[in-house]
Formats: structure tokens, sequence, C-alpha cells
């Protein structure tokens, strides 16, 4: 059966793990998002809790994602929980370092007018502080994004939901007449998906980035 | 919100501030930053902070507006003692424009205009038109800027844009951190007689920081020139600064000439113009030769038929003037209005091959004549007066300062000052 022959004939059942991967990856990315904006405000203004967040994400980063997933599965159970967990972490780290890099690239001269003029702290921070860090902190959510595509395949490791599937199945299957086939159409979904990603992503930045300061 | 009216009030004119020994100490260091300094601005006045680098002027500016908060003192501003007011509401209150105009980039120059007016919650429609008035008001066409972002104007424009915002509430105080530090020098003239043309217009309380002692010539009513801690070293009016200096300090920043400085104070009306021997392009050729050889002077000014200066002529001349005028003579090549500063009088003067430069009018007719002994008589009874003026205000001081110490121990005599 060759490749094409394989995806028309499996076509509904790759499109429900396609989309149960992208949802994967756009559900976690949110909440890391939230969560890394929010580390990053905390943080940006103290030297060393600024290093001590971004430390603490890095440190996530170099556990190896069938690690992490495999240490989950004990205290969390399988599914989607160790999933959402291990996506979330990973993809924590961009989008902390980006936040404050780009928090405290914004320049005191403007942070000085803004308090000058009469801008409380929230009005400071969002509407000149987070606006003006948005370009990092969107190119960091577009990495993390990047990443969380590969390492959600490895989510089916767990019984989570997604392409990973696919490639697992043909991995544990190797030699009989499908498996290359499986793992093919696992990859080339996720590489796609990526794709697609990245496209949206360049029209969120056109849509939010303010003309005034596009590259 | 008590704030909010539909109606646009009369512009407010300024309010006047008054410092009370404010002291700004930075933890870790052990001496302060800006020590016991004590000032009143009068409501109306454009003060201007002049020191050298690191001498703490900029942070008295900041402590105005509690950017940096005084260690000790007090800050009124019109009745209300601000020093522990909301810092936000305060600012507010007191418009805010600083070097590099601090425009923020993402924003339009409408909306970076509209941020204090929408802060403190005027309506839309008020808010939209108080824009177009202040980019009118700062000379940029509402039509053309309204949409820019900043970095698509030159730094002029932006600076503009600057003062602009920091008018848009209309506060009664305006404070200024080097605003035109980041400017080329021609570009900095023009702001320099736009802010001086604005406060024309608006009479608002302007503290003005520069370490430029030209630029605090030019706009202030009055100087304060500090020293380390922002010490005051002097606190006066230009003139009396240029011609008075208190001590080897503030005449080491008045900086040399300060005699030509004092020129631009000065402008040719201020000073008598000499009438001199003049005569009209169409009178007969007798009697002009007739007035040269009569008058005092062996030369004379030739007007043109609408009286403006167009030759001068020598008695020696005459001798080439035949039949006709058209080849005696030197024409006029310079002249300077009544408006001029005295210091461009000089420059015409000496310029001047015979040392005098004519006055004219403001269609250009010939009103006087200015020359070197005049103007050099003129410039040693300004400096004189000035002089004694500076000694007479200084004496003022000294009483004022005398009766203040009286009235404070009399006061502490009593047992906590009941009297007022």
């Amino acid at each position: 059966m060759s490749f094409w022959e394989y995806v028309s004939t499996r076509h509904a059942q790759l499109l429900t793990d396609t989309y149960q991967h992208a949802s994967a990856v756009f559900q976690c990315m949110v909440i890391a998002t939230l969560l890394g904006v929010f580390l990053g405000v905390v943080t940006y203004r103290s030297e060393w809790a600024g290093s001590l967040a971004t430390t603490t994400t890095a440190t996530v980063l170099t556990i190896p994602s069938l690690a992490l997933i495999g240490l989950l599965i004990p205290i969390v159970g399988l599914g989607v929980a160790p999933t959402v967990i291990a996506l979330t972490l990973y993809g924590l780290l961009p989008v902390v370092r980006n936040a404050i890099v780009g928090l405290r690239g914004v320049d005191p001269a403007l942070v000085d007018a803004a308090k000058g003029i009469g801008m409380s702290r929230a009005a400071r921070l969002f509407r000149v502080e987070l606006p003006l860090a948005w370009p990092p902190i969107l190119t960091g959510i577009r990495v993390a994004t990047q990443m969380l595509m590969g390492i959600a395949a490895i989510a089916a490791f767990a019984s989570g939901p997604g392409l990973g599937n696919e490639i697992f199945r043909g991995i544990a299957s190797l030699g009989s007449a499908n498996s290359l086939n499986q793992v093919l159409a696992g990859t080339v979904g996720i590489a796609v998906l990526a794709l697609l990603f990245d496209a949206a992503y360049v029209l969120i930045g056109r849509l939010t980035i303010s003309r005034g300061i596009r590259a | 919100m008590p704030e909010t009216t539909d109606q646009p009030a009369a512009p407010a004119s300024g309010a006047n501030i008054r410092l009370e020994n404010l002291t700004k100490t930075y933890p870790g260091s052990p001496a302060p930053a800006v020590e016991d300094v004590s000032m009143e601005i009068k409501a109306g006045e454009t003060v201007i902070f002049v020191g050298p680098s690191g001498c703490g002027k900029s942070t008295t500016l900041k402590m105005i507006n509690r950017l940096i908060e005084p260690t000790s003192g007090r800050i009124r501003i019109g009745d209300e003692d601000v020093t522990d007011i909301d810092p936000v509401k305060l600012r507010r209150k007191v418009g805010y424009a600083i070097q590099a105009s601090g425009l923020f980039p993402h924003m339009t120059v409408a909306q970076n205009i509209a941020l204090v007016p929408k802060m403190i919650g005027w309506p839309k429609s008020r808010t939209r038109s108080r824009v177009e008035e202040m980019l009118d008001l700062v000379g940029l066409d509402p039509g053309e800027f309204h949409d820019r972002y900043p970095r698509q104007l030159s730094g002029g424009q932006q600076q503009r844009v600057g003062v602009a915002r920091a008018l848009a509430a209309d506060p009664p105080v305006l404070l200024m951190d080097e605003p035109f530090g980041a400017v080329d020098p021609i570009t900095r003239d023009h702001l320099q007689d736009e802010l001086i043309r604005l406060q024309h217009e608006l009479h608002k309380t302007i503290c003005f920081v520069t370490h430029d002692f030209d630029e605090a010539i030019k706009l202030g009513d009055r100087i304060a020139v500090l020293r380390e801690r922002s010490h005051i070293a002097q606190f006066d009016t230009p003139e009396a600064i240029l011609t008075n200096p208190a001590d080897d300090f503030v005449s080491g920043f008045v900086g040399a000439g300060a005699a030509l400085k004092r020129l631009n104070l000065t402008r040719v009306r201020d000073v008598g113009v000499v009438d001199f021997p003049t005569a009209g392009i169409d009178d007969p050729l007798e009697s002009i030769f007739d007035r040269l050889r009569a008058g005092a002077q062996n030369e004379l000014l030739l007007l043109d038929r609408n009286r403006r200066p167009y030759k001068w002529l020598r008695r020696s001349d005459l001798a080439r003037a035949k039949e006709t005028l058209a080849r005696a003579g030197t024409l006029v090549t310079d002249t300077v209005t009544r408006d001029a500063t005295l210091r461009d009088a000089l420059e015409a003067v000496l310029t001047d091959n015979a040392g005098r430069v004519a006055v004219t009018g403001r269609r250009g007719e010939y009103i006087g004549v200015v020359d070197m002994e005049t103007l050099m008589n003129n410039v040693h009874e300004l400096l004189e007066a000035d002089r004694l003026e500076a000694v007479e205000h200084q004496h003022e001081l000294q009483e004022q300062r005398a009766h203040l110490t009286q009235r404070e121990q009399e006061g502490l005599d009593e047992g906590g000052g009941s009297r007022a």
C-alpha cells in the first residue's frame, strides 16, 4: 500500500489525530503564555527573581520529554493530564525568558514619562510596557509552539491524544505492511501543523503589533 | 469623577510652587543628592534650573511631581500641600515633558496627546477636539499629523508633540527636563521661540531644567543657578545674574562674555537711536550738496522713494557726482529693525566699514541710525543700571530674610506660634 493510499483510507482517523494534536498544543500554549507572561511580569524587576524564573524553566527543558512524561504517569495517571502538564512546562521557558527580556528592554525614559504623566502602575504595565515588550514575547510564543509540536508526539507514550499515536503504532509494529506509512503520516502531519501555526503567528503579529514599532 | 466637566473651561494659568527644605538622600549614599532646597516660584513664571551635570537639578525637578520622593521637606502647589497626596493624582495636574520627547512609539500622535485627558475622564468628544487644538497650538497640522507614529516625525516635531501631550489636560504647572537637549541647534532655537510664544499665550508656571546657560537666559523669567547637591548659588533674573554674579561659581558658569550675552536681552527699541542727516533721492542735487557742506557730519543717508535707506553719501563722493548721484556713494547693505537685539545691531555695526547701521521700521522705512558710540554708551548705562538694581535687589532679599528670621524667632518664643 502506498503512502497516499494509506492516507486516503485512514483519513478520518488521521484528521482526528491531527485535530487533537493541534488542539492540545494550542490549549497548552494558551496556558503557558498566560503563566509565562505572568511569571515575567512578577519577576522582571528583580535581578535574582528574574534569573530564578529563567533558570527554573530552563532546567525543566533539560529533562528529556519521555522521562518527564514517564515520571508524571505515576502521579497523575495516563491520558490528557500528563500531556497537558508536560507541554505547559516545556512551553514556559521561551515565553518567560522573552517576557523578562522584553519587559527589561523597555526604554526607562518611556517608563519615566509614563509615570510622569500620571499613569498608575497597572496602566503603565498594560498600556506601555506590555505593548512594547509584545514583539519579543510573541517570538517566544512562536518558538515554544514549534517545540511543543514535536514534544506533543511523545505524549502518545502516556496514551495522550494526537499524531504521536500514529508514530508509536508504526514503531511498535515495525516490519508490518503499514508501519512505515504510519510513522510517515504522523511526522508529515506534525510538520504541516507546525507550518500552519507559524503562518497564524505571522498573522497575529500583523494584527497585534502596533505599526509604530513593527520592524 | 469631580474633575469631569463637559464644558471646556478657560485655560488654567499658572499656580505658584513652593519648595520647603527639600532633601533627597538615596539609601546607601552618605551625602544627600539634593540638600535643603527652598524656593518660591511665582504663578505664571518661567524658572530655569541650570547647573553642571550631576548637580541635582533634574532630581530637584522630579521631586516637584514626586517621580523622586523627597526624603524630607514639603512641596506646595497653589494652596495645596502635595507632599503626601496620591502621586498619580498629582502628576495628572502637572505637565511633564522630557528629553527626546518620551512619546510612546506604539501609539499615534493623537493617542499620545489624548492619554492624560482620557485618564482624568474627559468625554470622548472633548478629548478629540482638545487633541486638534493642541496640535494646532504647537504648530503641527492636525490633518497631517493626527495618525502618524512618533518614528515618522522629525526630532523637532516629536518634541512639539511631547509638549502638546504635557499640556493636553491644561495643567497649571509644566515641568520640562532638558526637553530640547537632543535636537540640532537650529531646531532647538526654533523650539525655544515656540515655547516663548506658547508661554505668552498660556501663562503656565514652568520649571525648566537645562545645562545650557544661553538657553536659560533666553527662556527664563528667573534663573536658579545650582551647584552640587542643588544648593542655590543664585536665583535671580537673567539680567541680574549676568551683571552681578553672586560668586565665582556663578560667574564661572555664566562663562566668558557676560556683557555680550547681556546684549541679547535688550532690543534696539530700548536704546536711543540717533538722528542722521537724510535726503530723498528725488531732492534737487543742489540742496543735497548744500546740506552735506553745511552739516556737522560729513556724510548723509540717501533714502529711496519709500523712505527706505538707499545709499551712504560722503562729502568726498561729491566730486564724482557731476550731474547725477547714480554712481556716487555706497549702497546700504545691512539694516536692523527695532526688534533686533543689541547683539545683532553690534554685529551689523562691526561689519559696516564706517561703524554705523540704519534702523528701519516695519515696512523698511528709515527711523534712525545706531553707531558704535551710541551702542557703547547704551551698554555702559545698561550694565550700570543692572548693577544698581541687582545690589538693591540683594539688599531687599537680605532684609526679607532678616525679617523672616525675626518672625520665626518670635513665633518660637511664644511657644508654638499660634499667631499667624
